[in-house]
């Protein structure tokens, strides 16, 4: 029989990693639909496993100068509601499932499922998000971008967890998420897009593009974001089509049963247009 | 086996068992709470909808792991309220049930949403019931009904 452990402190959770090979349930939203048998039975975990929504100072979120910090026992719903959180990040929350899936599912859980269709991703790496990831012994922070490194892939070693997700404090004129999926909520969504630009007095100060669901992983390129700041509005305006091409072979759509290829990268690439297009 | 404690529909129980199970099997199971139904049982549908600290959840996708000293109202326990009136009015005068399979899932989100915000406008509303599949109503009559429900119940969420 599959043993639980149910933790109401950090430490002992901790301790219980460091001792057993335990696989962490948060939420459960995607442990549950992962590990479905037939109903009645319990859930079909292939091993032991530790929840920890018991454990109260998991939950916290709180700020400082530079940094906002959520804890990984946060869900879904109180980090959309918390008004210190990056409101890009809150709107992108608002369209990821439903409130019944939001009032217990947490960022963490978006993150460490490392899915290419999680919709959290893309604004994480714009926004350049790390993760707090602590053992028993060790503490360490990293970017979300490094953490994932492929499809249902993490850094994570066995005696380690999620602890915190950390949002720098960005400066932005106008940031925004959008998701093409079939319907309003818990749709895994299609394709989703992210962008990001700060101008002042015409000028662009900063540009970030991140794009979800197109590729193994999210792709977005500090090197061509680096190639597009300091121009002006009108510049950039007027340079579309070439930056659309560089971005193209960037996009490389996983074909699947959700979304026809081309026609990924070719809305990929209209929601791009749209984005510079969106800037004054 | 463990022994799992709770407070369900207004009660503390306690009771041993496998805290790996589903909460929606433990409600029809053990408790023969049988207004909560799997309908999909993926999260998508809202059928097994319960109230967990006032707010909705899938009983389908929450281990019981997840409930222990937290308070959960099903719909039959939801059923004894002021609250409960209102809105299954409300929902008979709108028209907002035909078969009445997802209707108790409707009601859940329908008090998780005034709950919280007593005054939800369209567009609230939908997020509010995103959750929720209907076959048979094509949702519209819903949303009408919760309107209706904020109005006839002003002052009591
Ligand atoms: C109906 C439905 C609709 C959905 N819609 C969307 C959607 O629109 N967009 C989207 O992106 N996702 C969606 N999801 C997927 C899911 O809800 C999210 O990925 C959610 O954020 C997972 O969080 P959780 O706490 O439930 O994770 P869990 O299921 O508890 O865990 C998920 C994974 O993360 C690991 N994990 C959890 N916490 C930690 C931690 N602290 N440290 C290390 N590892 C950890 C677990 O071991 C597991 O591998 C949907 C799911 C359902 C059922
Ligand atoms: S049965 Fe739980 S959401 Fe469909
Ligand atoms: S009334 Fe039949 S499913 Fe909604």
């Amino acid at each position: 029989m599959v043993e639980a452990f149910i933790p109401k402190s950090l430490s002992e959770c901790l301790e219980l990693l460091n001792t057993h090979d335990l696989k962490i349930v948060a939420g459960g939203t995607d442990m549950l639909i992962q590990n479905r048998t037939h109903s009645s039975l319990p859930i079909g975990y292939k091993g032991d496993v530790l929840y920890i929504s018991q454990i109260e100072e998991l939950k916290n979120i709180y700020e400082d100068n530079q940094f906002v910090y959520i804890g990984a026992g946060a869900t879904l719903e109180t980090i959309m509601e918390n008004l210190s959180v990056s409101k890009l990040l809150r709107e992108t929350i608002l369209e990821m499932a439903s409130p019944a899936i939001r009032h217990t599912a947490t960022l963490a859980g978006n993150i460490a499922n490392a899915s290419p269709a999680g919709d959290s991703l893309v604004s994480l790496y714009l926004l350049d998000a790390e993760v707090e990831l602590k053992s028993l012994t060790n503490t360490r922070r990293m970017f979300v971008k490094d953490f994932i490194y492929g499809v249902r892939k993490i850094n994570l070693e066995k005696n380690e967890m999620i602890t915190k997700i950390i949002i720098p404090k960005l400066k932005f004129s106008h940031a925004y998420f959008k998701k093409v999926g079939p319907r309003l909520s818990d749709a895994i969504s299609k394709l989703s897009f992210s962008g990001a630009y700060l101008v002042e007095l015409g000028r662009i100060i900063d540009f970030r593009v991140a794009f979800g669901a197109v590729n193994i992983y999210v792709v977005r390129s500090p090197g061509l974001e680096l190639k597009i700041i300091g121009k002006t509005v009108s510049q950039l305006k007027n340079q579309v089509e070439e930056i659309l091409n560089w971005y193209e072979p960037l996009i490389k759509p996983i074909n699947d049963q959700r979304s026809n290829k081309n026609y990924r990268k070719e809305v990929s690439l209209n929601l791009l247009r749209e984005f510079i297009e969106s800037l004054n | 086996m463990m022994k799992i404690n709770f407070k369900l529909n207004d009660q503390i129980v306690e009771i041993t068992t496998d805290p790996n199970r589903r909460l929606l099997d433990l409600l029809r199971e053990d408790f023969n709470l049988t207004g909560p139904k799997e309908g999909c049982g993926e999260g998508e549908c809202g059928a097994c909808a319960v109230l967990l600290n006032h707010e909705i959840v899938n009983s389908c996708c929450t281990p019981l792991a997840n409930v222990i000293d937290q308070e959960i109202v099903t719909i039959e326990g939801f059923s004894k309220t002021k609250r409960y009136e209102v809105i299954k009015d409300a929902f008979a005068k709108m028209g907002g049930v035909q078969c009445g399979f997802c209707t108790p899932g409707m009601i859940i989100a329908t008090e998780s949403l005034l709950n919280k915000n007593p005054h939800p406008t369209d567009y609230e509303i939908k997020i509010g019931l995103s959750g929720n599949l209907c076959r048979c109503t094509g949702y519209n009559l819903i949303v009408e009904a919760v309107k209706e429900a904020a109005k006839a119940g002003e002052g009591i969420w």
